[in-house]
């Protein structure tokens, strides 16, 4: 992977129905018909719930971008783990965004 | 502490030099069943290398030539890696070929347990320590170096976001509730005025304490002690709770789970006594 090239996340909020499906499943979707590599975890909360160190991983894994929730609950998990993501990650938000909106960040 | 330390297998999903891509409406199917049952899901395709893996187990999957998954080691020797040819397979033969070769290896599902517990904005925290007095459950606690911190996730009430609605800088989030600004959702104005307000009810939940450490003037050191009174400390926490499920802010079951009288009482002054030494030491 180039120094440029995004490490690309996606979380499926698997415990709990607060990402509407139909946006979360259409974001997979097309990432999945892209063709890019990506890394896909059940839920961010669950991981950040017994400081998961594969959270450690994603936060230094260089450029990041991550398809979730609201920005401020994403960095705020990663931090409370105790890896804080670096400030330059972007973070689209599946709870209020739309999947073109994210997919087009997220591939762009 | 922390009960739920079951790490999800990952499964990677190989599509990489010498395997034959899926159908992307397979793929996706097969991810999205893969992650509704708690699995970490990697996709991977030739020249973009996958992230390092830190476990000591790994699952790949593919579409082999001649159906037969190649044998792989893993140069360090550190993670054991298997491996099976997915070719023919639908999404639910896929899942079950995944559950078999996860075996009895214990992995937190989804459904059967709910991440919540409450996160700390430390953009927005001024450590004035009002959720570790708040929460009779002993969710909170102060790091070596005084500063607030979530420390127990597993006391934490499902559902119940009442420290987040008395923080006086909208700093507690709970992202898996629904509405914002609890959930994480940037904060307007008047969100920041109302929460303000919201602590004025709050302060009735133990009004001695929260007196103490919002003002801790002469004046309020006065009015504290005439105050003060356990029996009178206890009734009103319990009023104040009572009106909080009452107006939908916690759930019911919470007031129901409470600890007993003398031990509200015992939590109060040790959580008192911890917020103070905290406060004192900054």
């Amino acid at each position: 992977m180039s120094e440029t090239t995004s490490t690309l996340l996606y979380c499926r909020c698997a415990y709990a129905q607060v990402v509407p499906s139909g946006v979360k499943n259409e974001v997979l979707q097309r990432l999945c018909d892209a063709g890019v590599s990506f890394e896909t975890v059940s839920d961010l909360c669950e991981m950040a719930a017994h400081r998961d160190p594969r959270l450690k991983s994603i936060a230094q894994c260089g450029k990041l971008k991550i398809a979730a929730c609201y920005p401020r609950a994403v960095k705020g998990l990663f931090q409370q783990a105790g890896s804080p993501l670096p400030e330059d990650t972007e973070i689209l938000n599946m709870r209020s965004q739309t999947a073109t909106e994210i997919v087009e960040s997220m591939l762009g | 502490m922390i009960t739920h330390t079951h790490r999800p297998l990952r499964v990677v999903l190989y599509e990489g030099q010498g395997a034959i891509p899926l159908p992307a409406e397979a793929r996706a199917k097969v991810m999205a069943a893969l992650l509704d049952k708690g699995y970490a899901v990697t996709r991977t395709v030739a020249g973009q290398p996958a992230m390092p893996h830190d476990d000591r187990s790994l699952l790949l999957l593919g579409s082999f030539p001649e159906q037969k998954a190649p044998e792989i080691e893993d140069a360090t020797g550190q993670i054991k890696i298997a491996t099976h040819d997915i070719t023919g397979l639908d999404t639910d033969g896929i899942v079950a070929l995944v559950e078999k070769s996860r075996g009895d290896k214990p992995m937190n599902e989804p459904g059967k347990w709910k991440p919540w517990f409450p996160v700390i904005d430390y953009s927005r925290c001024t450590n004035c320590m009002q959720c570790l007095s708040f929460c009779l459950f002993d969710v909170y606690g102060v790091s070596e170096d005084n500063k607030i911190q979530v420390q127990n996730n597993d006391n934490c009430k499902t559902n119940c976001p009442a420290c987040s609605r008395v923080c006086p800088e909208v700093a507690i989030m709970f992202p898996k509730y629904q509405a914002g600004p609890i959930n994480g959702d940037e904060i307007s104005e008047t969100d920041a005025g109302r929460e303000k307000i919201k602590v004025d009810i709050s302060s009735l939940l133990g009004g001695d304490i929260y007196s103490a450490l919002k003002d801790r003037s002469a004046a309020a050191k006065s009015r504290f002690s005439k105050e003060r009174s356990p029996d009178k400390a206890l009734d009103e926490r319990k009023k104040c709770l009572t009106k909080l499920v009452g107006d939908g802010f916690i759930p019911a079951d919470v007031l129901a789970s409470l600890p007993s009288p003398d031990e509200i009482l015992r939590k109060a002054e040790i959580a008192k006594a911890r917020a103070a030494a905290a406060l004192a030491a900054q």
